[in-house]
């Protein structure tokens, strides 16, 4: 490989402890426990490219977006950044990283400081790493910036309560850009909006990532969204990566049976009247995940391995990764292409 | 202009408006602070200018008795001060002692609850078990006590010069427990939210994000606390000077006016410790009410 990916994870996993408190714990004999949010989970996103990230709450989706800016720290496993180990990383160094890393939240309503202004918002990148100091210079930029995402320049004197959650994500957006960032992390920027605002917010992602070469992870339940914005395409389940691979090949013929449960279960005109599948059953406790593959009390596919033998990603034909032992085995033909794309939903 | 007339517009100003206790209040608390920081040019006499006292002025009642002075409105006490200037004196170092423990609590307090609530873990467990411990005291002895070990420190000559820092640290040292709990419960809510987590995603110092994101955020119910807080302050100046371990007789507070007029009620001078008595009622009633208004105005729930 000529150029290092910009972003890898590598077996990355983290836990939360989730105990009760040390002396109800000791006074009831009970076990420290821990939630294993994220396991093993690896990946390497191309400069320029965009990764989706997508599953069910509480699959862990959100976790590796915030293991991947440093908000929480790996139990197991690396990222790495342009070649950097973040863990490894000096404070110094780390500083610098920062600056070329930027993430984009939910909830609009939480994500900028109700106290202060808009212009201080937006400037606090460039105040924080000292990109610009001058007053006048750092004015002009912030203008710069809250245009590019279709804000007016003098929205700057406002506080966050006089816009709604379209322009409030528009405001993080700005920021996020304020420091000329590489690598843009989305968690879920869509969800809280309306829907015809969240075209809006998608088509400036979109737009701004081809105008500046940005590459993004971005993390979404919707199916709809990711096949639009993404270029490459994850599925989690209960913290792992079940089926990794280009989005159109992913979305067209999913592999893996969550998966295809997952695409199957997507309403759209064409399926009007006919059967489908639903996604059947429920998110296993993830406090006592099932041994084996984690789908398996879910899967129609599972069997004596399923229940004991965790399944690895492995390639199949159309280069997909897929952790699958009845895809590996062939007890599983490859997906057919599913009628009725995800693309036909597309907002626009 | 525009911002006050931004103010006059606001939610606040209208319940201040609409509640007519409040706006009696705020009248007396504000008639009390200008005339105590005024005490030199509003007060007939300088109390504290020993040459100025007259003994055979001792004891005059009220000007509206029959030997009564006029020049000395609220009579005089046994040493021929007039009353009504020693309460304008007295007010304004009971109010200075309230207001500076008041702040060195509100420091203390949402620092340590800041620190507690962000940081968490082993810190947060050190700060907020002594708060428990401390809380478990009354606050008057915890004062006491500091009181007391100031008094063995230093030699009661050089006492009467930093009496007033000895109370100060005694009644602020004993408030902060209040604010470190309210700021530590806000700061755990705000540091959870995404504007925080954005913050240390840009690389912002801890100590930045403490200070320039959560606490502009969690200083709402502090406002709150120390009105009320001020109040409570007051009182337990007046505890202190009454128990005679407070402020000298030489700069009396409210509560050392009280105790010194205390010897004299029973015989008949009633009018030496009723009238600071009234003082420092009006004075914390009004500041209580203000207090209770403010937490009343500025809990959403209550709109």
């Amino acid at each position: 490989m000529a150029e290092p990916a910009l972003v890898e994870a590598q077996e990355l996993g983290r836990d939360f402890e989730v105990s009760r408190p040390w002396l109800e714990r000791k006074l009831g004999r009970l076990p420290r426990q821990w939630l294993r949010a994220v396991d093993d989970v690896s990946f390497r996103i191309e400069r320029g490219r965009t990764l989706a990230l997508v599953g069910e709450s509480g699959c862990g989706k959100s976790t590796v977006a915030r293991l991947m800016v440093g908000l929480h720290e790996p139990t197991r496993g690396r990222v790495r950044f342009g070649g950097i180990d973040l863990s490894q990383a000096a404070p110094a160094e780390m500083l610098g990283i920062r600056r070329r890393m930027q993430m984009v939240f939910q909830d609009p309503y939480a994500s900028v400081n109700p106290r202060w202004r808009v212009r201080d918002i937006v400037a606090e990148p460039l105040r924080a790493h000292g990109l610009i100091n001058e007053r006048g210079a750092l004015r002009d930029r912030v203008a710069e910036l809250l245009t590019q995402v279709g804000l007016a320049s003098r929205d700057g004197d406002k506080f966050p309560h006089e816009f709604s959650g379209g322009q409030r994500q528009r405001i993080s957006i700005a920021r996020a850009l304020a420091s000329d960032p590489e690598f843009l992390v989305c968690d879920e920027p869509t969800s809280a909006l309306d829907v015809s605002v969240q075209a809006q917010v998608l088509n400036l992602l979109q737009d701004l990532q081809a105008q500046l070469g940005l590459t993004c992870l971005f993390i979404s339940h919707n199916l709809a969204v990711v096949e639009y914005v993404a270029s490459e395409v994850g599925v989690m389940y209960l913290g792992r990566l079940v089926e990794l691979g280009p989005v159109g090949a992913v979305l067209a013929r999913p592999a893996h049976p969550y998966a295809r449960m997952l695409l199957d279960a997507l309403p759209d005109l064409d399926m009007t009247g006919r059967p489908r599948t639903p996604v059947a059953g429920e998110v296993p406790n993830p406090l006592e995940p099932p041994a084996g593959c984690a789908f398996h009390p879910r899967c129609p596919q599972a069997d004596a391995r399923c229940r004991v033998e965790r399944p690895l990603l492995k390639a199949i034909d159309s280069g997909v990764l897929v952790a699958c032992h009845a895809m590996e085995e062939g007890r599983l033909a490859p997906g057919a292409a599913t009628p009725g794309r995800a693309t036909d939903r597309i907002p626009s | 202009m525009t911002r006050l007339a931004a103010f006059l517009d606001s939610d606040l100003a209208w319940s201040f408006r609409h509640s007519p206790v409040t706006v009696v209040a705020a009248i007396v608390a504000v008639v009390s602070i200008v005339g105590a920081i005024g005490a030199p040019l509003f007060a007939p006499h300088d109390p504290f200018d020993l040459a100025k006292l007259d003994l055979l002025d001792a004891f005059a009642p009220p000007a509206w008795f029959d030997q009564g002075k006029a020049m000395f409105l609220l009579g005089t006490d046994d040493q021929g001060r007039d009353v009504f200037s020693t309460i304008l004196y007295g007010t304004r170092i009971s109010l200075a002692v309230g207001v500076a423990s008041v702040v060195l609590s509100m420091v203390l307090g949402t620092g340590l609850g800041l620190l507690a609530g962000y940081v968490g873990g082993v810190l947060d467990a050190i700060i907020m078990r002594v708060a428990d411990v401390q809380l478990s005291f009354p606050a008057i002895l915890i004062a006491l006590l500091i009181n007391g070990l100031a008094r063995i420190a230093w030699p009661d000559a050089a006492h009467a010069g930093i009496a007033f820092w000895v109370i100060v640290l005694s009644i602020g040292l004993s408030g902060w427990v209040q604010y470190a709990r309210t700021v530590r419960g806000s700061t755990l809510v705000e540091a959870r939210k995404e504007y925080v987590q954005a913050a240390r995603v840009i690389g912002r110092h801890p100590l930045a994000i403490m200070f320039r994101h959560v606490l502009p955020n969690v200083t709402g119910p502090v406002l709150v606390i120390a009105t009320i807080h001020l109040a409570t302050a007051i009182t337990t100046e007046a505890t202190l000077s009454f128990l005679g371990v407070g402020m000298p007789p030489t700069t009396p507070s409210l509560g050392t006016l009280i105790r010194i007029g205390n010897d004299f009620l029973f015989s008949g001078e009633w009018w030496i410790t009723v009238f600071p008595g009234v003082a420092l009622v009006t004075l914390v009633l009004s500041v209580n009410l203000l207090g209770d208004w403010l937490r009343d105005a500025l809990n959403p729930r209550l709109r």
